[in-house]
């Protein structure tokens, strides 16, 4: 770690960073075990113990860590700048930002007067009972019915009146209004002014970097999604990719896993591979956390989780593919409502955790909790960030901590206002400016039939896909989100998709008549699709 | 065989060339007692004409007076739906023994020869009451062999399974036999209410499974723990003699509950799978690759067995459930199916897990296989359900002879119009193909006397290179059936012209 890339203060904080974590104390105790082996030589201590914790997988582990660690946090540029800066630079985008979470927050705070339902309450201790009971089945009642229990609001929680508090296509709104201040000057469209909705300049990358950026996908290599369908025979790529596969996962390296994956990964290691390139290991500590949150749910009714029920029942309940994984969903998303780890990630959102104030202490900043304890408001279609893992994980816990560790790295920018290149606002310009350039005679079609493009494609960015491709199909495009560690293959697919239904397209002259053309992508093959779009010109 | 009568372009020796070229290249005619997605698959299918009701028969008459020269109305004795007529028939009374030779000892006068269609897709009722009277042209085709119910009344599919258990534990060893270890320990009541009761008390405490015999959708099924509720619902179900609206006490088969089912989200499911056989002897086994899991709409868990929608899968049973979502249908395709269970268990679990499907496949036919009534004419669409237990181990439920038809949304309609048309390419009265496909549109040949391996590369790419030992089955595989019935006629189209 002597590289003098980094500052000084960056390695300084991923070492403050290490000694808090558990790897600090298991290094400790490792080292002392080598330290009490009768071999060890005291000339040759350091060296020796070196030696022992490589031996032991340890050194493995903490690479590992310290690759997680250069992940999650963006480099420093010296002199620090402020804090505000990280979450975003550009002052007009950070206010659109707060605009837009005041308004989330009335619209909730309305829900909440409107319906008289508070934000959180203790749940009495019978309903804690039941629902500890009934952990596994939430599915079946929703809060709904086990309230009913309780005769007095039996009327006021009926889900059918809670309502998502905002949906993309009111979130792609405020994207289309937003408006660099420095470029208006005069009324008349100037030079600045860009063709597509989106009429914020950042710089995006153009086909050329992405073919480089992802030349491991271009159409000479072999990828799993094309190249190991059933039809063909697995001894031309599958056997040698699974083979190469299992030693990738017995070296348990994070960076080598994610090389792996750069073209896909099989389905049945998929599972592994994503736990080592998000450095998931989910240990006892974990577990205890997971209780904990879970105990947090118990005690505790949120508004929030009325909103995430009902997100469930109108996405992925009534989802032909994700229907049998509803009970997984909500031990999923309800203990996430609860994690105050997730507030981390707002140090790198432009978003902040909205505040709420103990009853009667409004305004007061010392009486000012997170709400919910997480600081994410879920929207229509939350739900879908979850459901296709459930096809990996058996397991409840190991879901919970995948899904918690994509969200803090990559979903949290496909919602929140800011100039991220990864950012929503940044996707959906790469994406008009690649159908732009690509396919002007198309983009201008549709522009002309008053269908703008990005009005079609806005919301499967925001979902990453999921709902709108086949389960197989959204993990093997989220393989490439891991692998490339980047969400532009979103805008990207979403180009191809439009390529693809060219000449349908091309007839429209509506925007249902458009919308209609691509109501159905379950039937997309995305690998051929991306590499289509990206190598065939 | 001879032909007492020549008729032009009809009934011409099956001699030559072109053995099923008895239609020749009019259009072929057909009938269908259902209402749903085989009547589209009929209609829509080119070259394919209804036949009429009575009500047309004139113009019938007129169609065929050409081909038929002084063709005599015979047989109208019988008198189903007024169909008995028979203008397309033999053209003399003299004709019709000579061709019946080896067929069945009925006379030829009363045989309701009914040969206005080449293929009739009947329902089990019309073919009981009339297969025995029935003759049948060498061209023409009709759903469900004559003693179906031996496969699919759950007591006699035991029964049958169980004596061609015990024949092959006798002749190759009770290491054979373990291979028909895929249906739990059954027995037929009243008949064998007591060696129950002996097995019953050997096993305290196991949950046991009641079923109808012969009543489809899941009605009439219940759990029960304790042999008290048996005899109650013994009393209260059936008391032989002292109710004389009751003839016969209803047969039940009771069946050792399988206790731990694989679940998927917390959910029970079977599969269902559709299995063609075109003869029984030699036996000649389709396996359609598409099909779906139903989930039970509730979460399973043992100790809420008198909640049924918990425990039968079946969607009839699930329509009722108070939850029940019409568009949801609570199914998964078996493509899906198989991709999960693969990301959980790996490749090689699942292909283990499979292969027991064809193995259950297999057994069962062949159980029955004496059995049956063999007739060139018939075929049967058999829609077996399938539970996994939490060891991927398959466990057969039942058999279905007439499996549902109807679609539950689009998606199953999809399926089910596939599966339809491409067993209608299957049977290929267009006489279009080789007759030595191992793979018809969705269809893969499982048996033909004998396992069919998916090697030797015939129009069909083998899924692995190491030949020896994979079997021609692809359940949940992949379904590219418009592609492949495309390189598939023009394959044949070649052959044939060379």
């Amino acid at each position: 770690m002597g590289d003098s890339n980094y500052s000084k203060a960056y390695i300084q904080a991923l070492i403050d960073e290490l000694k808090t974590s558990k790897i600090y104390t298991d290094l400790q105790c490792a080292a002392q075990v080598d330290l009490a082996k009768p071999t060890l030589r005291l000339s040759e201590l350091k060296k020796g113990v070196l030696n022992g914790l490589v031996n032991s997988g340890w050194d493995r582990k903490l690479r590992n860590a310290i690759y997680r660690f250069l992940q999650t946090n963006p480099k420093l540029q010296a002199p620090t700048p402020p804090p505000e800066h990280l979450k975003e630079p550009l002052v007009y985008l950070r206010k659109a930002q707060q605009s837009w979470e005041k308004r989330i927050l009335k619209s909730l705070n309305s829900m909440c007067t409107e319906l008289n339902i508070p934000l959180a309450r203790k749940r009495p201790e019978k309903d804690q009972k039941e629902w500890a009971q009934k952990w596994t089945e939430l599915g079946i009642d929703g809060p709904v019915r086990i309230e009913k229990t309780e005769p007095k609001d039996a009327s006021e929680k009926d889900l059918s009146q809670i309502r998502p508090v905002y949906a993309p296509k009111d979130f792609l709104e405020v994207i289309i209004g937003l408006q660099n201040p420095n470029y208006h000057g005069s009324d008349t469209p100037g030079f600045y002014h860009l063709w597509g909705i989106v009429q914020v300049p950042l710089k995006v990358k153009d086909i050329d970097e992405l073919r480089l950026q992802y030349s491991d996908m271009s159409i000479n290599q072999c990828q799993s999604g094309i190249d190991d369908a059933q039809d063909i025979p697995s001894e031309l790529f599958e056997q040698e990719r699974v083979k190469l596969g299992k030693k990738v996962i017995s070296a348990n390296h994070g960076p080598l896993a994610q090389e792996f994956s750069k073209k896909g990964c099989p389905t049945s290691m998929r599972a592994t591979l994503w736990c080592q390139i998000l450095a998931i290991e989910v240990d006892e500590i974990d577990i205890l956390y997971y209780e904990q949150l879970k105990t947090n749910v118990l005690q505790h009714e949120l508004l929030v989780d009325s909103l995430l029920y009902k997100d469930v029942k109108l996405t992925a309940t009534n989802d032909d593919q994700y229907f049998v994984f509803e009970d997984f969903l909500y031990q999923v998303l309800l203990p996430f409502s609860r994690d105050t780890h997730v507030l981390k990630h707002f140090d790198y959102n432009s978003a902040s955790p909205p505040k709420s104030y103990i009853r009667g202490r409004l305004g007061m900043e010392e009486f000012a909790v997170n709400y919910p304890p997480n600081g994410v408001i879920p929207f229509h279609g939350f739900a879908m960030y979850v459901a296709p893992m459930c096809f990996l994980f058996k397991e409840t816990i190991t879901l919970y901590y995948v899904f918690r560790e994509m969200y803090i790295r990559y979903f949290f920018r496909l919602h929140s206002i800011s100039s991220h290149p990864q950012g929503i606002v940044g996707l959906s310009l790469l994406f008009e400016s690649l159908l732009q350039t690509h396919e002007p005679d198309l983009f201008f079609h549709l522009k002309s039939v008053g269908c703008h493009p990005l009005k079609v494609a806005f919301k499967w960015l925001v979902r990453a896909f999921s709902g709108y491709l086949s389960s197989d199909q959204v993990l093997l495009l989220w393989d490439r989100i891991l692998a490339y560690n980047s969400m532009e293959i979103l805008a990207v697919l979403a180009v191809a998709i439009f390529s693809f239904r060219k000449t349908n397209l091309m007839k429209v002259q509506s925007y249902n008549a458009a919308e209609a053309v691509l109501a159905d992508l379950t039937t997309l093959q995305v690998i051929p699709l991306i590499q289509l779009s990206l190598f065939s010109k | 065989m001879s032909k007492g009568t020549k008729v032009p372009g009809y009934m011409q020796g099956k001699g030559s060339r072109n053995p099923r070229g008895i239609i020749g290249d009019r259009e072929i005619r057909y009938k269908c007692s259902l209402q749903n997605t085989i009547l589209d698959v009929l209609r829509g299918r080119p070259g394919w004409q209804e036949v009429p009701g009575q009500q047309s028969t004139g113009q019938q008459q007129a169609n065929t007076g050409k081909s038929g020269s002084g063709s005599t109305t015979q047989g109208t004795t019988s008198g189903y739906k007024g169909s008995v007529r028979n203008p397309q028939g033999p053209g003399t009374q003299s004709a019709v023994p000579t061709r019946l030779q080896g067929f069945q000892s009925i006379p030829p006068i009363t045989r309701n020869s009914d040969g206005d269609w080449d293929f009739y897709w009947c329902d089990r009722e019309w073919l009981a009451q009339n297969y025995d009277t029935m003759f049948l042209y060498e061209h023409q085709k009709i759903l469900h062999f004559r003693n179906h119910y031996e496969l699919t009344r759950k007591n006699l599919m035991v029964k049958n399974l169980k004596r061609l258990k015990k024949q092959t534990e006798r002749e190759l060893g009770k290491a054979e036999g373990q291979s028909f270890e895929f249906f739990p320990t059954t027995y037929e009541l009243p008949s064998e209410y007591h060696i129950f009761v002996e097995e019953f008390k050997k096993n305290p405490g196991i949950i046991w499974i009641m079923k109808p015999a012969a009543r489809a959708q899941g009605r009439g099924i219940f759990l029960f723990r304790r042999l008290k509720d048996i005899t109650d619902w013994k009393k209260g179900e059936y008391q032989p003699l002292s109710d004389p609206n009751r003839e016969v006490p209803e047969t039940y088969v009771v069946q050792r509950y399988i206790e731990n089912p694989y679940l998927i989200g917390g959910r029970k499911f079977d599969v269902r799978v559709y299995v063609l056989v075109v003869s029984y002897n030699p036996l000649k086994v389709w396996l359609y690759r598409s099909g779906f899991a139903r989930f039970s709409n509730t979460r399973f868990s043992l100790d809420s067995i008198e909640d049924t929608y918990v425990h039968l899968t079946n969607v009839a049973i699930q329509k009722n459930a108070p939850d029940y979502d019409p568009d949801k249908g609570c199914k998964w395709s078996t493509q899906q199916l198989r991709k999960y269970l693969s990301a959980k268990h790996g490749v090689e679990a699942v292909k283990k897990a499979f292969k027991g499907i064809d193995n259950i496949i297999i057994k069962s036919l062949q159980s029955v296989q004496k059995i049956i009534i063999n007739d060139k004419h018939c075929f049967e669409m058999y829609g077996y359900d399938v539970l996994f237990d939490s060891d991927l181990k398959p466990w057969l439920i039942e058999i279905n002879a007439s499996p549902s038809l109807t679609a539950s949304g689009k998606e199953d309609y999809d399926l089910k119009f596939g599966l339809l048309n491409d067993l209608l390419n299957v049977l290929d009265l267009e006489n279009r193909l080789t007759g030595k496909e191992k793979r018809v549109g969705g269809w893969d040949l499982l048996w033909e006397d004998g396992p069919i391996l998916a090697d030797d590369g015939n129009m069909e790419c083998a899924p692995n290179g190491t030949t020896a030992s994979i079997p021609n089955s692809f359940l949940g595989c992949h379904n590219e059936r418009k592609r492949q019935l495309r390189e598939l006629y023009t394959a044949a189209q070649s052959i044939k012209k060379s």
